[in-house]
């Protein structure tokens, strides 16, 4: 059962408070997002540790309902 | 609760080989656009590694998403370390942190022809 756009970024910005959230169907099928995630929380933190707060906003849902997030996630807009 | 016993096999795995693609398919047939990208990118530094595909051992598939706290295949350990997913080994890639960890790590890579 896909996901809709609106919901990731929702459960996004619940997890990861004060992120800027842009998303992007890649496929059309709700299966294969692309989402950039700003927030100042990652400072400091490597891209595993960024990547990993997002899949933990994602509740588990990252390998499952969601097949496919091409995740970029950054401090602050270059 | 003690560790899963595939966790095990896993460092095993991990120990043997510098560069380890935990990967769906093989480096010669991938069966997954993610994976190919990640086998592309450690073709295209002409690195050696080992591959193990995840789809022929269901316990393994499931084993290295808790092992490394990762919910996703490919996964990339380099010298024992895990490097990512194919969207941060392809980033990593085109700034060149990757090459540099490799280099770093020791890890011989293919003189430009």
């Amino acid at each position: 059962m896909p996901m809709a756009a609106d919901d990731i970024v929702k459960l996004i910005k619940q997890g990861i408070p004060g992120a800027e959230v842009e998303i992007q169907d890649l496929a059309g099928d709700g299966d294969h997002y692309a989402a950039t995630v700003i927030s100042p929380t990652f400072a400091g933190k490597s891209k595993i540790q960024q990547h990993q707060m997002v899949y933990g906003a994602l509740g588990g849902r990252m390998g499952g309902v969601l097949h496919a997030l091409k995740l970029t996630t950054m401090a602050q807009r270059p | 609760m003690s560790e899963p016993q595939v966790f095990e096999r896993i460092r095993d795995e991990i120990a043997k080989n510098d560069v380890l693609l935990f990967m769906k398919g093989t480096p010669v047939f991938p069966q997954c656009g993610f994976s190919a990208a990640v086998v592309e990118v450690l073709s295209d530094l002409g690195v050696k590694f080992h591959g193990v595909n995840i789809l022929v051992d269901p316990e393994l598939r499931q084993g290295i998403k808790e092992f490394s706290q990762w919910p996703t295949i490919p996964q990339l350990y380099v010298k024992g370390e895990f490097v990512g997913g194919c969207d941060i080994v392809r980033e990593m890639h085109e700034t060149g942190e990757l090459q540099q960890l490799m280099t770093e790590k020791g890890v011989t890579l293919a003189t430009a022809a």
